[in-house]
């Protein structure tokens, strides 16, 4: 697919040139490239989604390989992959629950479960079945043998793509539709990752609070704004994090939209925390572990919260959430 | 401890500008002013070695007179371990006002300005002599000031200027607590004084009670002798904030609290009465109201247009105090030496009027100086430790003494407090801090402290094998200061930003920090981010220690950086140097919902710090009161 391919050097093009910079930005330069890859793509009739995964994995290499600080890259190639196996999963169980084939799926919904026989407003019934992670047992075991016994059987990742199905071509398109919605899912939680954030922030931030934050962020900034909107009063201290000065812009952006800020110098963090009640900052990832990827004078702001026991709030997108750990 | 405490603020409303001065030749090389002022200090010869002041022949002086060279940055192979100020240099104390008439070459002037800017390294806790040359000293401030002003008039001004002492105009005044009544009482007083204006005010006493106003801490009734006299001689004396009635004495037990910056009416009353004519910084910040702030760069035209006005203030006090303005002179030594040495002139040039005794009106007249300085910059804690020493050696004057005796007693009394507390202090914590240096050690410093620079140079003569990384801060950069003179001398050096140093600490073995006090609970008063570097090395269990010097101590408390600190220009913090496009806050500057603010200080706790190296050795922070009240009293105040 020359469109694709074209398309996808574009993409890697810009990761590397740094012409897109910032989470929220290639995490949605990733999605809908990823999106794009996936509707071009001609999937065999069989291990469709194994095909899928194996493509979307040679490009999610290529753009993580662009761009390796932007860890966003990889945390969204990671979802689209696990939105194939999801989608994967839920149709090889819908689809042998509801034509009893050989591939027994682990699928809950016992009902469909004892007629093999399914018509296909089961079948879509059972598509709809939540889908529950592989067990062990369907990881380890091989391809079911019946399906009217309703066990969990292995229908791991593996076995998705050795089930055979009737209606092959619907449930292929049925993949890649599914996979398609899912991935347009996730691009409308990148988009309004702020949005939902920001709707959080009545709940955290009360009357008369002082916050704390260092550099800047998005995130940090529609939801203060939004706690503004929503009659709050507070203030927030901004430390101006040297050598970017992003504190200076989020200062800026602060006193724009009418909240009380004081800017201060890094080093005078620890002086001022004993006064403050909260210290929000954004960050670029959030570890597996819990740890935080975050610009650079914040591990000293976290251990003088740590000392003076002040809450210190992590604000990230889903975009942001990582599959490493951090050491 | 001591009754009488020299006045303590921290809250004065100075706000100076760094590196206001630039001169234009900051450029000349140090070393080569440093070399022409090699020789004595009272040969003078060349531009830079300005200095009125001379070692009397005759004075008889508790040791020798040190025949150091002068200040310098860097030690020109001496032996005395160099530090940011070099302290061989103060020998030559006090001079002759005459040295000033005719012997200020246009040149010398520019020279002084290099010494300026590099004081502008604010050590921790330490002092950068650099600026002052003793010798030099009054020129310094001359050439600074004199950049705007003439020469030529300089030596009628300053002849003029000279037998001030008892001027009765309007003294600086120290802020106090203000009662109405008795500062009408002197305001009234005053205008007569004004018209007066000969000598021998006796306004004294009044001084003396404002200086008490001005002391910060609470509990030194101490000044009581002097408060007593004072009340009505306000000519010369007029508190920031308040008067001193006679019956104020009574009050002498009561702790006098500092001026109340956010109460309004006090404000304005000791508006009027300073010298230094300051407007108040818009936009403060509300956790700081109690601490002044004023418009930067706003007083110092005014004063230099008046320095040859200012009849009442000494013209020795008044270059020091607009050094301090200017942002020239910074660091604890730097400063204290500098004020030391110009009361050493004043009491030079003073002569006591027929009915006073003199101590009381040498005491109130140092009490004026004192509050022009604050006037000019809130003192360190080592300033008002050191008047404290001052004011009681005036006190313990026997009565019957000469007058020449009197001063010539007084002035060595102010050299040997120098010599021991200061100079000889910082040898013996270097040679207790190189003990701790160890091959292979990487020691991490913070900021620009004069102590921490001796101890690495030493340990560097001594042939220690370590590194060195020079952590610094905005807005004042001063580790750059130290670093350029670190990498001179040839050591291995490692800069970086504060934001940093959690990320550098994991390689660092030792932490060295100045201070610019130390409290009786152990809490390390210094330069702000000094407690997020220890802070930091706690968090890695690297040991902190404390290079202090014990006449810095001091037994109040001080529970955070908020309480008592000093403001300083909020626009060094808007102004990103170097780069156009980050400078964005300069727009916005002037918004109601946009406040700037600049510490200079805060205090680390002492659970941070595993070691404060004194010249009474190497003590755990508990042992701080302990200090204070033994050698205090022993050496200072009894």
């Amino acid at each position: 697919m020359p469109d694709v391919h074209a398309l996808v050097n574009d993409g890697v093009i810009k990761l590397k040139k740094r012409k897109i910079e910032g989470s929220k930005a290639t995490a949605k330069l990733t999605a809908e490239l990823l999106r794009s890859v996936i509707s071009q793509q001609r999937i065999p009739h069989t291990n469709q989604a194994g095909a899928l995964i194996d493509a979307i994995k040679a490009v999610g290499e290529q753009l993580i390989a662009a761009n390796p600080v932007e860890l966003a890259v990889g945390n969204i190639v990671r979802r689209v992959l696990h939105i194939i196996r999801e989608e994967d999963l839920s149709l090889t169980t819908a689809a042998i629950g509801g034509l009893s084939l050989a591939a027994a799926s682990d699928d809950e919904d016992d009902l469909e479960r004892d007629h093999p026989a399914l018509s296909a407003a089961a079948i879509a019934a059972a598509a709809r079945s939540t889908l529950r992670p592989p067990s062990l047992q369907t990881l380890i075991e091989d391809m079911p043998s019946s399906a009217a016994v309703p066990h969990a059987s292995s229908s791991g990742g593996d076995s998705e793509e050795k089930s055979k199905s009737a209606d092959k071509n619907s449930r292929s398109r049925k993949l890649k539709h599914n996979v398609i919605e899912a991935v347009n899912e996730l691009l409308q939680d990148i988009a309004t990752c702020h949005e939902q954030i920001a709707e959080q922030a009545v709940e955290h931030i009360h009357q008369n609070e002082v916050i704390l934050t260092l550099g800047t962020s998005g995130t940090v900034i529609e939801f203060l704004c939004a706690a503004k909107e929503k009659k709050r009063s507070f203030r927030v201290f901004v430390a101006e994090g040297a050598p970017r000065y992003k504190g200076h812009i989020l200062a800026k952006e602060l006193v724009a939209r009418g909240l009380q800020t004081t800017v201060i110098t890094d080093s005078a963090v620890f002086a001022m925390i004993s006064r403050v009640n909260m210290v929000i900052v954004g960050a670029h990832a959030v570890m597996a572990n819990g740890g935080v990827i975050a610009p650079v004078g914040l591990n000293m702001v976290a251990l003088a919260a740590q000392r003076h026991a002040v809450p210190f709030v992590v604000l990230a997108g889903i975009h942001k959430v990582c599959l490493h750990c951090n050491l | 401890m001591d009754s009488r405490r020299a006045p303590r603020t921290v809250i004065d409303p100075k706000v100076r500008q760094v590196g206001f001065f630039a001169p234009p030749d900051r450029a000349q090389p140090d070393p080569s002013a440093a070399s022409s002022s090699s020789p004595p200090v009272f040969n003078s010869p060349s531009g830079n070695s300005l200095s009125p002041v001379m070692i009397p022949p005759a004075r008889p002086l508790p040791f020798p007179p040190l025949h150091l060279s002068p200040f310098r940055r860097r030690s020109s192979g001496e032996s005395v371990p160099a530090g940011s100020y070099n302290p061989s240099a103060f020998a030559s104390p006090i001079g002759s006002l005459k040295d000033f008439d005719g012997s200020i070459p246009s040149p010398g002037w520019g020279h002084r300005g290099t010494s300026g800017k590099h004081a502008s390294s604010l050590p921790s806790g330490g002092f950068d002599l650099s600026a002052v040359k003793p010798n030099s000293f009054p020129a310094i401030s001359l050439t600074t000031v004199s950049m705007v002003n003439m020469p030529a008039e300089k030596d009628g001004g300053l002849s003029g200027a000279s037998q001030n002492e008892q001027s009765a105009n309007a003294k600086p005044l120290k802020e106090k607590t203000s009662k109405a009544e008795r500062r009408a009482l002197q305001e009234a007083q005053r205008v007569a004084k004004i018209a007066a204006k000969a000598e021998g005010s006796k306004a004294p006493p009044a001084i003396s009670g404002s200086v008490t106003s001005g002391t910060v801490k609470p509990a030194k009734t101490a000044k009581a002798p002097f408060q007593k006299k004072d009340s009505s001689s306000v000519a010369a004396s007029e508190k920031k904030g308040g008067d001193r009635p006679p019956d104020k004495d009574k009050k002498k037990d009561v702790p006098q609290p500092r001026l109340q910056f956010d109460d309004k009416n006090r404000v304005e009353k000791a508006k009027k009465r300073a010298v230094v004519k300051q407007t108040e910084a818009r936009n403060r910040v509300e956790l700081f109201r109690h601490l002044p702030q004023y418009e930067h760069g706003t007083q110092l035209p005014d004063l230099e247009s008046k320095f040859f006005h200012l009849d009442p203030v000494h013209p020795a006090v008044y270059k020091v105090g607009l050094r301090y303005l200017a942002g020239d002179l910074s660091g604890g030594n730097a400063r204290c030496i500098a004020m030391l040495q110009a009361f050493q002139e004043t009491i030079k040039d003073y002569s006591a009027p027929p009915e006073k005794a003199l101590n009381r009106d040498l005491t109130g007249k140092i009490n004026s100086y004192v509050s022009f300085l604050i006037e000019c910059r809130p003192l360190s804690i080592s300033m008002g430790n050191a008047i404290r020493f001052v004011k009681t050696r005036i006190a313990k004057l026997p009565l019957t003494v000469s007058e020449s005796e009197a001063k010539a007693t007084l002035i060595a009394d102010i050299n040997s407090f120098i010599t021991e507390k200061i100079i000889l202090a910082d040898k013996v914590i270097v040679s207790h801090a190189v003990t701790k240096v160890r091959d292979g050690d990487v020691l991490l410093t913070f900021g620009s402290s004069s102590a921490v620079e001796m101890i690495l140079l030493h340990a560097h003569e001594l042939g220690k094998r370590f590194r060195v990384v020079v952590v610094d801060s905005r807005p004042k950069l001063e580790g750059r200061l130290l670093l350029r003179r670190l990498v001179a001398k040839g050591l291995s050096c490692t800069y970086t930003h504060i934001n940093a140093v959690s990320y550098i600490m994991h390689e660092v073995t030792r932490v060295f920090l100045g201070a610019s006090s130390v409290l009786s609970n152990g809490t390390v008063y210094s330069r702000v981010g000094t407690a997020c570097v220890a802070m930091v090395a706690h968090a890695f269990r690297v040991p902190v220690l404390i290079c202090c010097e014990a006449y810095k101590f001091h037994e109040r408390v001080q529970l955070d950086s908020i309480c008592s600190n000093e403001l300083g220009d909020p626009d060094a913090i808007s102004k990103v140097p170097g780069a156009q496009e980050k400078s964005c806050l300069d727009d916005c500057t002037n918004s109601e919902n946009l406040q700037l603010l600049n510490l200079i200080y805060d205090a680390t706790p002492s659970d941070y710090v595993s070691m404060i190296i004194t010249d009474y050795g190497m003590i755990p922070p508990t042992s701080v009161p302990v200090i204070v009240r033994e050698f205090r009293k022993e050496h200072f105040w009894t």
